[in-house]
């Protein structure tokens, strides 16, 4: 099978070109030489398979940054049988660098120059002819959103690759890659000969859409705006649709598994039914949310805009150790922490992006937010439980700034902050559509098993052994019994250290968990609680369950996303301790001050 | 011809670029960017709370922070 490497500029369409060269087949896979996850597809060139890899986009082949070093390491230590090269023709007089740096290292190549359509808005005119003569790689223009000019592209990219009759070895491509090369005046020269470009070019809209969208005082306060019609956007939507598919597999177990396995043993269908299946629910319910908030960072990435909240924000964020692109996703966590990690993707980074995902799980997401209106609604008086609600929103901000703060020295970013500022763009709904197809397949393929291990592991815990009378008899009341000694200092009682448990799996389980915890439903459930209960223990209780682990999904995203175990565990073990030493100063603060 | 650096130049100011003075990372990140000796930049404007600088280079739109920007000697141009 034959390997095509897409490399390019960021900021190109690069994602673009090989969305539509590989349709929806694209797959995620590992690589020999590094650590990142790279998209491909296998694909029909020339009558060949061929397998095309997306690279990450990169401003030069030399350059320190991670992405660069990967793109490095691949060709370093894979065979590659054609480079196409992707490059923006609006920007093409200081892109051609790229160009001349690959040329160097003796690969068949050929150069697409994306972004046809923009190039003709501005008046730039590229003589494709004499830019192959004097770069020595066949050239072809396109628009890899509307597909103008895509077919030909293609086939010159075949015959590039039929016409190279060897290539030399990654060893070999190694060691020109060690040669830095003098390229700038060459490059100078033949931007001079072969583009004509109006001086001092200005996307006019894009000018003043930016007038508005970064004024000095109106651009904060629209940014916010923004945030908070795509955050209900996504959650408003995304709620009814979640309740929906539960509906479906609630619907699949009453009227179909349930009488199939009434005859079965009971620890088997307990297992299939409370163990798997509900793992697989817990799954499921994911799967609107994100695509939904794939749907909508999209347009926002692709439109350019993201770089202007990173404009707007990075005063404030730079403080805190973070940039402004991962504001956003924070301010996502508060929605689902699942997407929002998912999401930090946008950042090259590896020691921002790892900070960020240090955070997110502290925000407050609407999970844990129908655990706290249930509390507040059982302890508090209905001009009280706002407040505390309230509070606890702070809470997770003040988290939020303090991890970061704490930890920003241990995840430092060596990368300088220079973006680029794309002009706005329009995202065609078939980049939308893709990109939350791939996200969800990307979350399934990885996260789903340890999720629903996970369930499994904890429904083992609350059910056995058989002969338990209460929950506090199961394996996990004995955990919570045998943690006492650390629980009880905060407040936590043996049924609510059992809620803990049930909590791990998914915040949404824990009011149905006291349910079963205390065994009154209703109006009973909260008089029995109110009963044993005061409003320093549950407020403890609400803290603890605000910064603890959120759920198994955030645990196996963070892990898959950050492809370090360790790196897992140290936002368990962090979570875990801030959560007790949270709780342990209000519950004994309270309790001194005579509550 | 005075020079100074590029954060200090003001909203819609003009200058050309005299000097780069960055370790190796940045250098060839600005470069990469467009960043050279003798060419036109452009300081659009600030963001608020000594936020980053918006600037333009030819095609070129780049956000960066004061710190960086401050490596950067520039004369102000006519």
């Amino acid at each position: 099978m034959k390997r095509v490497a897409l490399l390019g500029m960021p900021n190109t369409g690069k994602s673009t070109l090989f969305n539509r060269i590989s349709g929806a087949s694209a797959r995620v896979g590992n690589w020999p030489g590094i650590t990142v996850d790279l998209m491909s597809a296998k694909i029909l060139l020339g009558g060949y398979i061929a397998e095309l890899v997306d690279l990450p986009g990169i401003y030069d082949l030399h350059g320190f940054s991670d992405d660069e070093q990967v793109v490095r390491r691949f060709l370093a230590h894979n065979e590659v049988d054609l480079v196409i090269l992707v490059l923006n023709t609006t920007q093409i007089d200081r892109q051609l660098s790229l160009a001349l740096q690959v040329r160097t290292l003796g690969l068949p190549v050929m150069l697409m120059l994306n972004m046809a359509d923009e190039a003709r808005r501005s008046g730039i005119s590229v003589n494709t002819e004499a830019m192959s003569r004097q770069l020595g790689m066949p050239v072809a223009t396109l628009s890899a959103k509307y597909g103008e000019g895509f077919p030909q592209a293609l086939q010159l990219a075949a015959q590039t690759m039929q016409a190279a009759e060897q290539h030399p070895a990654p060893a070999e491509v190694q060691a020109r890659l060690d040669t830095v090369t003098k390229i700038e005046q060459e490059m100078e020269s033949i931007v001079k000969e072969s583009v004509q470009i109006p001086v001092q070019l200005t996307d006019a809209l894009t000018a003043r859409l930016d007038k508005t969208l970064l004024h000095p005082w109106l651009g904060l306060p629209i940014f916010f705006i923004a945030l908070f019609l795509l955050f209900q956007f996504i959650f408003t939507l995304g709620t009814p649709l979640q309740d929906a598919v539960a509906w479906a597999l609630e619907l699949g177990r009453t009227s179909l598994l349930d009488p199939l396995m009434a005859s079965w043993p009971h620890w088997l269908s307990g297992l299939l039914l409370d163990g798997i299946y509900n793992g697989v629910g817990t799954v499921a319910a994911f799967v609107p949310l994100i695509i939904l908030f794939f749907f909508v960072m999209t347009m926002v990435e692709d439109s350019g805009y993201l770089s202007r909240a990173a404009f707007l924000m990075d005063a404030f964020m730079a403080r805190l150790g973070l940039d402004g692109r991962g504001f956003v996703m924070v301010l996502m966590g508060f929605g689902c922490n699942v997407p929002a990690l998912m999401g930090t993707r946008v950042m090259r980074n590896r020691a921002s992006r790892l900070l960020t995902m240090l955070v997110i799980p502290f925000s407050l997401c609407s999970a844990r937010l129908q655990v706290f209106l249930f509390m507040t609604a059982v302890l508090f008086t209905p001009q009280q439980a706002p407040v505390v609600l309230f509070g606890m929103y702070l809470m997770s901000f003040a988290i939020t700034f303090l991890s970061a703060l704490l930890f920003k020295r241990h995840f430092k970013s060596s990368e300088p902050f220079i973006l680029e500022l794309p002009p706005y763009r329009f995202p065609t709904p078939r980049q939308i559509l893709l990109r939350g197809w791939q996200e969800v397949g990307h979350f399934l393929h990885r996260a789903s098993k340890f999720i629903i291990a996970g369930v499994v592991l904890v429904w083992v815990l609350t059910h056995y052994p058989v002969d338990a009378q209460s929950s506090l008899d199961t394996y996990a009341g004995m955990i919570g019994h045998f943690l006492s000694p650390v629980l009880t200092p905060i407040g936590i009682d043996d049924h609510l250290s059992i809620a803990l448990i049930f909590g791990f799996v998914a915040k949404e389980v824990v009011v149905g968990s006291l349910a079963v915890i205390y065994g009154q439903q209703g109006d009973a459930l909260t008089q029995l609680m109110a009963a044993q209960l005061d409003w320093v223990k549950g407020v403890s209780f609400m803290l603890f369950t605000l910064i603890y682990t959120p759920c198994l999904a955030t645990i196996a995203t963070l892990k898959t996303e950050s492809r370090s175990r360790a790196f897992m565990w140290l936002s368990i073990g962090w979570s875990l301790s801030l959560a007790w030493i949270v709780s342990f100063v209000f519950y004994q603060g309270a309790r001194a001050l005579g509550f | 011809m005075p020079t100074q650096n590029l954060d200090s130049l003001k909203p819609g100011e003009h200058a050309v670029i005299r000097a780069i003075s960055a370790e190796t990372g940045l250098h060839q990140r600005l470069n990469a960017l467009g960043f050279r000796v003798g060419k036109r930049i452009e300081l659009v404007r600030r963001a608020q709370f000594h936020g980053p600088l918006h600037v333009r280079l030819g095609t070129t739109d780049v956000i960066m922070r004061a710190s960086e920007a401050h490596r950067i000697q520039i004369s102000q141009a006519a």
